[in-house]
């Protein structure tokens, strides 16, 4: 039977933009831990990490309480664009923002703590902002770390299940994404489909992966 | 010109004592050497200079300008302060080469100035031929001018260095001092330098601070402090000393003599301002100072028997130890002329004594 490959595409398209908006939020956040001091430092580090360890289910009932029509930005999103947010494709690109961000806040963290602190104190007697020092020296000299960094997310963006199946539902067409897809075929007894799907899922995972590893490392 | 006065404390934890640093200093144009031993708190000196290190209180003026200041509450932020560092390890940018090293220190200037400042100083440096590499790909020289270059090329109103010298070989070492003392003919630029090797002093320094548990003991020209040291911390700092004890027995300022007894020997030396009758004191005398030769029956004046323990030859010449603790340099020649010796007397000139 032919194979529908919407979801993989689908898929492929919700990381990126969750893998882009991870690297917006998660850079900003990594900067302040790995460079500010304050009180509660560590405790917005614990929050970060949270979805890391909660179980989706609980990921995607905040999420329904946070974006689902009768929440205040739900209400709000649906008098701006004239639809709501959850179940929709973008609904699935906040589970899986959700799902790779805490990832990619401790590996951005730990690499720009890593770059070496002379190379920063250098810029500054050199008469740099903390901007431009961000953007010239430490952002450069800790890049690769970080795009591996964002291939992790991204590939975790890819498997992510629970959240998006509470928050966008599985809609074929519109918002089954790989992994909602093979739950789907294996349910409907269709092994062919997932047995295909798994195999592909698996394969570009291995792939990120393995380019992860080697920028890490050069 | 810099002039620091600046005082800082870390309160002793369960696991380590306390330390504070309180001094007070000015340098002008030349090369001034903040000299002590590590833990000294000289790099703290210089990071509360460079803005790195917020002082508890005090006051640091470079020219007219007001860089810190604990009771008005100012700390300029490091890149406001005009101050040109040179990092133990260079800190140049691996991801730029040489020349983007040195563009991004004067990036905020007009683009014609900038080109030319960069030219001029790659010329200068003899780093036009590696301008296009970057930092790992270049010689150790050629990094340690681009740091010192990338630090003056904003026009800095004074330079700092943390142990530029550290870890770096002899040649390289020796290139490193033609070129600091180029940048002091050539650029105006007070020099403020850490270190803790005496040598660097002599090849550098007009003016030597003394650092010791976050103090500033003596101050002075090298010659001057090598000398005459301070005090006893002093002298043992610098670590090229007979350290003797001994006691005053007489002291004669009209004809600028004194009598100093050692062990059971009674020297004559210098006068001793200050000091009474009967003074314990810390005899001082530099090992090239000393002379040794064979016994021959009663030792002379000012000469003290010893039984030589051990000779060991070191670059510039013989080092032979003593019974006593005394140690004396000789030339290679003289020590091969004399190494038979059966006995030996030390001969200290008495002008060369001092007492701590």
């Amino acid at each position: 039977m032919p194979i529908d490959w919407f979801p993989l595409w689908l898929s492929l398209r919700v990381a990126v933009l969750s893998t882009a908006l991870a690297l917006a939020a998660g850079l900003w956040i990594a900067y302040i831990l790995a460079n500010r001091e304050f009180r509660y430092k560590e405790a917005l580090d614990a929050a970060v990490t949270l979805p890391l360890v909660l179980p989706p289910t609980v990921l995607g009932y905040y999420l329904l309480v946070l974006i689902g029509r009768a929440s205040p930005f739900g209400q709000i999103w649906e008098k701006v664009f004239g639809s709501p947010l959850v179940f929709t494709w973008k609904a699935a690109v906040i589970a899986a923002f959700l799902h790779s961000f805490p990832l990619l806040v401790k590996s951005a963290r730990a690499a720009l703590e890593s770059v070496d602190r002379s190379y920063e104190r250098a810029a500054r007697t050199l008469g740099a902002s903390e901007w431009r020092l961000f953007w010239r020296v430490t952002l450069p000299l800790a890049q690769r770390s970080i795009m591996a960094a964002a291939a992790l997310a991204f590939a975790r963006s890819l498997g992510d299940f629970g959240v998006t199946l509470m928050v966008a539902g599985n809609i074929p067409g519109r918002t089954q994404t790989i992994a909602v897809a093979i739950y789907d075929a294996v349910e409907a007894g269709n092994g062919a489909v997932a047995r295909t799907l798994v195999l592909v899922i698996s394969v570009v995972a291995l792939l990120i992966l393995t380019f992860a590893n080697r920028i890490a490392v050069r | 010109m810099i002039q620091a006065k600046l005082r800082k404390t870390f309160p002793a934890r369960p696991d380590s004592a306390g330390f504070s640093v309180d001094i007070e200093f000015q340098a002008s144009a030349g090369v001034t050497v903040l000299f002590g031993p590590s833990g000294s708190g000289k790099t703290l000196t210089l990071d509360s200079i460079a803005g790195f290190v917020r002082p508890d209180e005090g006051r640091i003026l470079l020219d007219d300008a007001i860089l810190f200041d604990g009771g008005a509450g100012v700390h300029l932020p490091p890149r406001a302060r005009n101050c040109g560092y040179v990092f133990q390890n260079y800190a140049l940018f691996p991801h730029m080469t040489l020349r983007e090293n040195l563009t991004f220190a004067v990036e905020k200037r007009p683009r014609l100035e900038r080109h030319r400042r960069v030219n001029e100083m790659l010329d200068r440096f003899r780093l036009q031929d590696a301008a296009g590499r970057r930092p790992h790909e270049v010689s150790g020289g050629q990094k340690q001018r681009c740091s010192i270059a990338r630090a003056l090329i904003g026009s800095p109103k004074l330079l700092l260095l943390d142990e530029p010298a550290q870890g770096l070989d002899a040649p390289l070492r020796a290139e490193l001092y033609d070129v600091l003392r180029q940048v002091r003919a050539d650029f105006k630029t007070p020099i403020l330098l850490v270190t803790h090797d005496l040598d660097e002093c002599f090849e550098l320094a007009e003016e030597m601070l003394v650092m010791r548990e976050g103090r500033i003991v003596q101050t002075g020209t090298p010659r001057k402090v090598l000398d005459q040291p301070a005090n006893l911390d002093v002298a043992r700092l610098l670590g090229r000393f007979n350290l003797l004890a001994g006691e005053i027995r007489s002291l004669d300022p009209g004809r600028n003599k004194s009598r100093v007894l050692i062990g059971e020997y009674e020297l004559d030396g210098p006068y001793f301002p200050g000091r009474l009758k009967g003074d314990r004191v810390t005899v001082c005398v530099r090992p090239e100072q000393l002379k040794a030769s064979a016994r021959n029956g009663r030792p002379g004046p000012n000469q003290i028997p010893a039984e030589l323990k051990r000779a060991v030859e070191t670059p510039q010449s013989m080092r032979l130890e003593f019974s006593g603790g005394i140690v004396v340099d000789v030339s290679q020649a003289e020590f091969e002329r004399q190494r038979d010796n059966q006995e030996w007397v030390i001969e200290f000139s008495p002008a060369s004594l001092r007492v701590l």
